[in-house]
């Protein structure tokens, strides 16, 4: 028995080994503590938003960096698991004794399980297009941004375009809209609006719930198909999810080109996998689509030329690689805000706050960035932390996105009051008092 | 172990019924404590606080449960992670309800609650067993996490399902919960927790009911013809073992990851807990080998899986 | 709430009979792909006792190999015989890593072994081959027969059919092996016992090769045909969830009980959802299986087709 102890010893030796890496680096960067998810069900959906993020960060390095302070980031896998999300955050938040300025966790639910702990660390934690959606009323959430849109404004600005479809939003009355959702934190964030907006419009609203990881789908589908057999269906699916969904609406017989999926149902991987069933599939996004970009020629250029690319070249431009370039634009332009006002130093986490609520991206200034067109300008102020936006449809030809729409705005009448109201009582809850020098 | 039971004499009931009658074990166990109050909290940084020992005791405290549900009772189980769940939402539930109730007694109250769910849900073990009840109480796991998800009264009506304990405070001014609780005050805090709820099943285990489930567990037809209910001796393991599951899905809930997430996957649960197997009934070996995938959870799957293939080739038989 | 539950579904039932075979027939056809997976546990259950977690895993790992191979620019027909050699070679190892230390170990030593080859599995798999999807297409087009729809408004699957059809001949395959041959009533006996079947000169090391040889290639066919369903990704490896209540409804020893189980969770699952769906609020489906599947045991407590342990003192 006497082996037995050496062997335990010796595998918990290997786990403290293993667990200490990562040593000295000179600080007067900016650090940002990455948390990205290459494996796992949900992985075809991490791969190229963390592809994005890295090429982003290897760009600005190699443009001078922003304002030349050079950015830093260490990656923690945690396959969009929250637990192993929530450890991997702690383990790499600081490096050196210097905290990180921001994190991006991609996943609705590590986003809620960071709310408490980046606040108590000092960190932005800026959840683009995903998360707690009133966390976007900024005298409650301080460190948290969901800039440039929320899932309110979101189905908000679906139902607009829905409501372009049929001749108007007063044309929706006694239409049925359908909302196929993951049953999961995310998917049940749209649902309070569109309940609003069935009232205010008087349209059906319908909730098919899909459980994780949503590999059947068949009866969801045969009562959309055959019974209820709604006028339109918007999807909010992630992962293996969205295909199932395009798939068995199609062998249901449900015209797939009234199916609209959400931004995060709305790459290359849901659609490419159902092969042709998923021609003629609509799907939201809050930037457009391809690399004929200014910033995307000068990253093939500057990283890729330089053989540093961090995945696949093909990659480059497909929907949520580009979606990764908006969130690394928002990012370094919060970074040049708050520069102008501390100076041209690696700013921390809290003056980077105050650059986030200074973001003033406008047509032009995206245009110098090389996106011109990409996205509609945005401005985050201290009280509105989702900015204003607008988001456009395309629709998937068999091998690309094509048809872009024109950009349709969320009803911000319906969900700012909702996302106000919604703030106040978790401000009361935690016992937080709103801020009130901003209006 | 390494070392013999050779000499250690017991000449009085009491030394013979001991809670660890082998000198060894007592002075290893007491180290053990003392190192964990006294020498970790100088030594460890916020990460291994927070993420290693939090995540490892409540662990702990789960691997208890399941311990006294298959190791003594011998009622495989695959429930766990739904028994926890129960645990953090009656947990929520009772401490949105009663703001003034003490963090202690939620805990408590929630692992009663999960008893009784628990025993609800072990009530097929009377008529079935083996790997047929541990794929049944699959069906646990399913239904409690669609429950709580479902429901929007669990969950105080939030509108994505999610919920986030309100700060609690534990005595004076220290937090337990919320963005002002300090990692060592949750670090002491589980750590009695665990050392007290060990205690009372080590109590428990060598009691009347625990020999009543270990009767069962070694021969259920031989122990039923004894006089041991069946149905008294299963449904006790399984109500005890969802008490201690409760307690840690709170804790796990409440002290680590600030809330309970819509879904999750059972093998993360499987993964977590039932490695321990190995060690049933050996309390300190279960608690390593919940450090050791603790310490695991900072590789990737595959490596993970390196380590805990080479932790079965090598020890599968040395339970 | 009466309503809902009692009488609703059934006049639903009663005035749209044509909707309730459709939805009876893609329960069936759902039910064989599961079953597809469970047969993989039910063999290696049968023949070793062993209740083989990482059957999830396994058939995620063959898929991605056959995928990746066909990707590599391999024939696909070559690149299914070299996944079924690598599900082979696996197979060997894992008797020689895995199984042969445990010899007349508990049965939830082994349980907790596959827990460990699942982690593997999982982990290698991805590190090989990448987390991203990949599609598959093996030319079963995944639409209905439109003739058949056209007559009488009901969608058949081609896709299911051809499923269904592959099921079954592994079912008559497998059940011939398992009654007809030697190996495969030796397979019986070192699920009875390790010690009394090594004792009367059954090799041990062989029969485990085998069963999980089978298995693997079992879980190859799982893995190609639920991949050009779902293209292939992890998500695959979670089929296993599906697997489990046809599993202990089907016997856990029972080829055609796993079929029969299939086909009774499948059609139940889908029913419950459709008609009684909206009533509980939706998504029942996942724990509904379990409970068909409890229901059946209380009567049953072995399964449908599982072998009566009997018990002596």
């Amino acid at each position: 028995m006497k082996n037995l102890v050496k062997k335990i010893t010796i595998v918990m030796l290997i786990g403290v080994v293993f667990s200490l890496t990562g040593l000295a680096q000179a600080a007067e960067k900016i650090y940002v503590p990455m948390l990205t998810y290459t494996t796992g069900p949900y992985a075809p959906g991490g791969i190229p938003v963390d592809q994005g993020f890295r090429d982003y960060f290897k760009y600005v390095n190699a443009s001078g960096g922003v304002n030349g302070v050079m950015l830093d980031w260490d990656t923690c896998e945690y396959g969009y698991n929250t637990d192993r999300g929530v450890e991997c955050y702690e383990r790499i938040k600081s490096k050196n004794g210097q905290m990180g300025v921001a994190v991006f966790p991609l996943s609705t639910g590590v986003t809620y399980a960071l709310i408490p702990r980046t606040k108590a660390d000092g960190m932005v934690l800026h959840s683009m297009g995903y998360g707690r959606t009133d966390a976007s009323d900024g005298r409650v959430f301080g460190h948290v941004f969901t800039a440039p849109m929320t899932y309110w404004s979101q189905a908000s600005a679906i139902t607009r375009y829905i409501g372009d479809q049929i001749g108007g939003l007063n044309n929706l009355k006694g239409k049925k809209i359908a909302l196929v959702y993951h049953n999961s934190a995310y998917g049940k964030e749209p649902i309070p609006t569109l309940e609003a907006l069935s009232a205010k419009y008087g349209f059906k609203f319908l909730k098919y719930p899909v459980n994780h990881p949503g590999l059947e789908q068949k009866s969801t589908w045969l009562k959309i198909g055959r019974q209820t057999k709604p006028d339109f269906t918007i999807i909010f699916g992630w992962g293996v999810m969205t295909q199932t969904s395009i798939k068995e609406a199609k062998a249901i017989g449900y015209p797939v080109s009234k199916l609209i999926g959400n931004w995060w149902s709305a790459s290359e991987n849901d659609t490419r996998p159902a092969g042709a069933a998923s021609v003629g599939y609509k799907a939201a996004g809050f930037h457009t689509i391809g690399k004929n970009y200014q910033l995307h020629k000068d990253i093939l250029a500057k990283v890729y030329g330089a053989g540093n690319g961090s995945g696949d070249k093909s990659v480059v431009g497909e929907v949520l690689y580009n979606r990764a370039l908006v969130q690394g634009v928002i990012f370094t332009e919060a970074i040049r805000a708050a520069q102008n006002k501390y100076g041209n130093i690696a700013i921390n986490g809290k003056q980077l706050a105050w650059g986030y609520e200074h973001v003033n991206l406008t047509s032009s200034r995206l245009r110098e960035m090389g996106l011109g067109g990409f996205m509609k300008p945005l401005k985050i102020t201290c009280a509105n932390h989702e900015g204003a936006n607008s988001l456009l449809i395309h629709e998937w030809d068999g091998k690309n996105w094509v048809n872009p729409s024109k950009w349709y705005s969320p009803m911000y009448d319906v969900t700012r009051p909702m996302i106000e109201s919604s703030a106040a009582a978790y401000a009361k809850e935690n016992g937080i008092t709103p801020r009130s020098n901003c209006n | 172990m390494i070392y013999r039971e050779a000499g250690q004499f017991k000449t009085t009931y009491k030394s013979d019924q001991a809670l660890l009658p082998i000198a060894q074990d007592r002075f290893f166990v007491m180290a053990l404590i003392a190192f964990a109050y006294i020498v970790i909290p100088m030594v460890a940084n916020d990460y291994w606080l927070n993420s290693i020992f939090l995540q490892f005791f409540i662990f702990s405290l789960a691997a208890l449960g399941l311990n006294i549900l298959t190791g003594y009772a011998g009622q495989l189980s695959l429930g766990t992670g739904g028994f926890m769940a129960c645990g953090a939402f009656s947990a929520f539930k009772l401490a949105t309800s009663f703001p003034d109730l003490h963090i202690v007694f939620v805990l408590f109250l929630a692992g009663l609650i999960t008893a009784v769910v628990g025993m609800f849900f072990g009530i097929p073990s009377l008529r079935i067993k083996g790997f047929y009840l541990a794929v049944a109480t699959l069906a646990a796991q399913f239904f409690l996490l669609w429950l709580f998800n479902r429901v929007p009264w669990f969950t105080n009506y939030s509108s994505s399902g999610v919920i986030s304990p309100p700060p609690i405070k534990l005595f004076g001014d220290y937090y337990i919960t919320g963005t002002e609780a300090t990692n060592l005050t949750q670090y002491f805090f589980t750590l009695t927790l665990v050392i007290v709820l060990a205690l009372a099943a080590r109590n428990i285990i060598r009691g009347h009911i625990g020999r009543s489930w270990m009767a069962i567990r070694d021969m259920d037809i031989a122990a039923e013809i004894i006089g041991i209910s069946p149905l008294k001796a299963k449904l006790s393991a399984f109500a005890v073992s969802s008490f201690y599951c409760g307690i840690a899905g709170a804790l796990w809930a409440f002290l680590y990851t600030g809330g309970w997430r819509g879904f999750r996957y059972p093998k993360i649960i499987l993964g977590a807990i039932h490695d321990y197997h190995w060690w049933f009934g050996f309390y300190p070996g279960l608690i390593c080998w919940c450090g050791i995938y603790c310490g695991t959870a900072d590789f990737s799957q595959f490596r993970s899986g390196v380590i805990r293939f080479g932790v079965i080739r090598f020890f599968g038989n040395a339970y | 709430m009466f309503q809902a539950f009692f009488v609703d579904p059934f006049i639903m039932i009663y005035d749209t009979p044509l909707f309730f075979v459709e939805v009876l027939v893609s329960g069936l056809m759902a039910g064989v792909m599961y079953s597809l997976v469970a047969l993989g546990f039910v063999i290696i259950f049968k023949a070793s006792g062993v209740f083989n977690l990482a059957q999830g895993a396994m058939v995620l790992f063959a898929a991605l190999t056959f995928v990746g191979l066909w990707e590599m620019g391999v024939n696909p027909w070559l690149s299914l015989i070299l996944s079924a050699l690598v599900m082979i070679g696996f197979a060997f190892s894992i008797e020689r890593i895995v199984l042969r230390p445990l010899v007349n170990q508990d049965p939830i030593i082994f349980f907790m072994a596959t827990l460990g080859i699942t982690y593997f599995l999982d982990g290698f798999g991805q590190t090989i081959w990448g987390g991203e999807v990949r599609s598959l297409d093996i030319g079963i087009p995944n639409e209905p027969f439109m003739d058949l729809a056209d007559m009488t408004g009901l969608y058949i699957n081609k896709f299911d059919v051809f499923s269904a059809v592959v099921c079954s001949f592994l079912v008559v395959i497998l059940a011939g092996f398992f009654t007809k041959t030697k190996i495969g009533r030796a397979l019986r006996a070192v699920a009875d016992d390790h010690q009394a079947a090594l004792s009367v000169g059954i090799p041990l090391k062989t029969i485990w090769t085998i069963v999980w040889s089978v298995a693997g290639i079992v879980g190859l066919a799982a893995g190609i045909l639920w991949g050009s369903k779902l293209g292939v990704q992890f998500a695959l490896s979670l089929i296993a969830f599906k697997a489990l209540p046809v599993l202990i409804l089907g016997g856990f020893t029972s080829i055609p009980g796993a079929i029969l189980g299939g086909l009774i969770i499948g059609s139940g699952e889908k029913i419950a959802e459709v008609y009684w769906g909206e009533a509980m609020g939706g998504a029942i489906e996942d724990w509904f299986a379990y409970v068909v599947a409890l229901i059946f045991l209380l009567f049953r407590p072995q399964g449908l087709f599982g072998e009566k342990i009997i018990e002596r003192v």
